[in-house]
């Protein structure tokens, strides 16, 4: 089966019938977003200082890697690395140098930011992939990336933690994007064969080839409530077996339960959560372990 | 032949299969191993133990089935996560007992159902990619028929893969890369040439180590004679390596694949 297959973001999927907001007064439209799961209109810069999760509902809403990166990392301490790594089009794929370009237009240069920072003082190595960047598919610089924030984190005995968030592998990069799965993962058993621990964090969605490989390897796994985690999407599944999945079926609380995650994590609890597991494997504040 | 023309030939029913391999080059030698010790014995891949003229040998082989009845059976080689994790178990089993692994890869992908979800197959997956790089015996994996993405990959990270020159290994189908990126999956010729995912594309992409000459039917016995001569030397090359260097070789092959310097 294809590695291509994250569901339409949630705000899509439940769109507005026209005359539900009549009553609504006029604002621009940047300035509101609607919750998509109990239809709440929420101020944006609310949400923004809410770690964007619905102040009514606690929905998750997508974050993107900076911002991540910002709730994460102690203030000033995130230092990235090979920034200076862009996908280029390898196999002279129809068009995709046009969606290069526009996935850049949004701000970021590829589906993953790498880099060192402290995380409760404690040195850290955290890479955070990025929906805003074709939906974080996993191409040959995105394995590159994390294939060398893995060997740095070996090198300087360093915990990694990575925020998972993709549609799965990238087509236009055909084979050589399978082949980063494969290559992420011998650099993940490097780091767990020199006894360093590797945390992963989900985040909606977290599909395809990302889950069949890094995804998954982590020695402890976390995700964010309403998280998509699945290997085949639910659009296949259900093109395959011609029936209707169950709600809710992917989700990080039935992943919980069918036992494939360690625990479901708050956004707002999950920065305490971290520093609490690092210190646990006796990593500790400006020294290494 | 085009490239779609080689996706056509890679899924063409009458070609021979893993069981076909198997029993042309190790005959009676072979005893079929079940289970994965966990959940239930997956019948798409077929896997167990035989001789390679004088060396002992672990085979696992993703097979489609030859006829209706078995194409059902084998769930036309679309593994479960129990499969995956069978094919781990006797992989362990055979670092243990010193025998090189055989692989033969021949799906159009890992399942995408709901037991197989329930039951974690991109963990499954991802679990053989990690200890496959790392496991203390010689692989060689062999791409027979179709080489569907993730599903493939799980029983591919080896010293060497090899691919029949009529095989077809890549990340997504042509149908459905065509589906998704032009909304119309008769485009599927154009996406077979876009993908790049015939033998020889692989071969100049460094992706693979060979292209071996492809039996015309499962009784094509001098073809299997000399496949049979090939993967036994490679095997015993590969062996006489110590453990640190077949490794690192390893985790190379994999690591130089987008490479930036
Ligand atoms: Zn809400």
């Amino acid at each position: 089966m294809d590695l291509f297959s994250f569901r339409k973001p949630k705000n899509e999927l439940e769109s507005t019938t026209p005359g539900e907001q009549q009553n609504t007064p006029f604002v621009p439209e940047e300035m509101w977003k609607k919750c998509p799961k109990c239809n709440t209109m929420l101020l944006t810069t609310d949400l923004e200082e809410n770690l964007h999760i619905c102040t009514k509902c606690r929905h998750h809403f997508r974050m993107n890697a900076k911002q991540r990166i910002e709730m994460l990392a102690d203030s000033e301490t995130f230092v990235e690395q090979d920034a200076d790594l862009e996908s280029t089009n390898i196999l002279d794929f129809p068009s995709y140098e046009n969606k290069l370009e526009k996935a850049r237009q949004k701000g970021g240069k590829e589906s993953v930011i790498c880099g060192k920072c402290n995380i409760g003082g404690i040195p850290t190595e955290l890479c955070v992939m990025d929906s805003d960047f074709m939906m974080g598919s996993m191409g040959t610089i995105t394995g590159e990336k994390i294939t060398r924030a893995f060997e740095y984190a070996t090198a300087n005995k360093l915990p990694i933690i990575v925020c998972t968030v993709s549609g799965g592998a990238r087509m236009q990069e055909g084979i050589m994007s399978l082949m980063q799965m494969a290559k992420t993962s011998g650099a993940v058993k490097k780091h767990s064969d020199a006894g360093l621990l590797y945390i992963t964090v989900l985040t909606d969605p977290t599909t395809g080839g990302v889950t069949a490989s890094f995804a998954m390897e982590g020695d402890i796994i976390l995700a964010e409530p309403d998280t998509l985690v699945a290997f085949a999407g639910p659009r296949v599944i259900e093109q395959t077996i011609r029936q209707k999945l169950p709600k809710d079926f992917q989700s990080s609380e039935f992943v919980l339960q069918k036992g494939f995650i360690d625990a479901v994590i708050r956004r707002n609890k999950l920065k305490k959560t971290l520093i609490k597991l690092l210190r646990i494997h006796g990593y500790n504040k400006g020294e290494k372990q | 032949m085009t490239a779609y023309d080689k996706v056509m030939a890679a899924r063409d029913a009458n070609k021979p299969t893993s069981v076909d391999y198997i029993s042309n080059m190790f005959g009676d030698s072979f005893i079929e191993l079940h289970g994965d010790r966990r959940f239930a014995d997956d019948k798409a891949i077929v896997a167990g133990v035989a001789m390679l003229y004088n060396m002992p040998v672990t085979i696992i082989g993703i097979e489609k089935g030859r006829n209706t009845k078995e194409r059902m059976e084998r769930n036309f080689g679309q593994a479960h996560p129990e499969g995956y994790r069978k094919a781990l178990r006797l992989m362990k089993q055979a670092e243990k007992f010193h025998r090189p692994v055989l692989c033969f890869v021949d799906t159009s992908g890992a399942y995408p159902g709901i037991g197989a979800e329930e039951r974690g197959q991109g963990q499954a997956i991802a679990e053989n990619l990690m200890e496959m790089m790392t496991l203390k015996t010689p692989i060689l994996t062999i791409l027979i028929g179709e080489g569907g993405s993730g599903g493939a990959l799980a029983l591919a990270v080896a010293d060497e893969v090899w691919m029949m020159e009529n095989s077809v290994y890549s990340v997504i189908s042509p149908e459905g890369c065509a589906s998704i990126l032009w909304k119309d999956s008769t485009k599927a010729p154009q996406a077979a040439d876009a993908l790049k995912l015939t033998a020889q594309d692989l071969f100049n992409l460094g992706v693979i180590e060979r292209i071996i000459k492809q039996p015309q039917s499962s009784n094509d016995m001098a073809i299997f004679e000399s496949l049979k001569l090939l993967i036994s030397r490679t095997l015993e090359k590969n062996s006489a390596l110590d453990t640190e260097e077949l490794l690192s070789a390893r985790y190379e092959r994999f690591r130089k694949i987008g490479r930036v310097d």
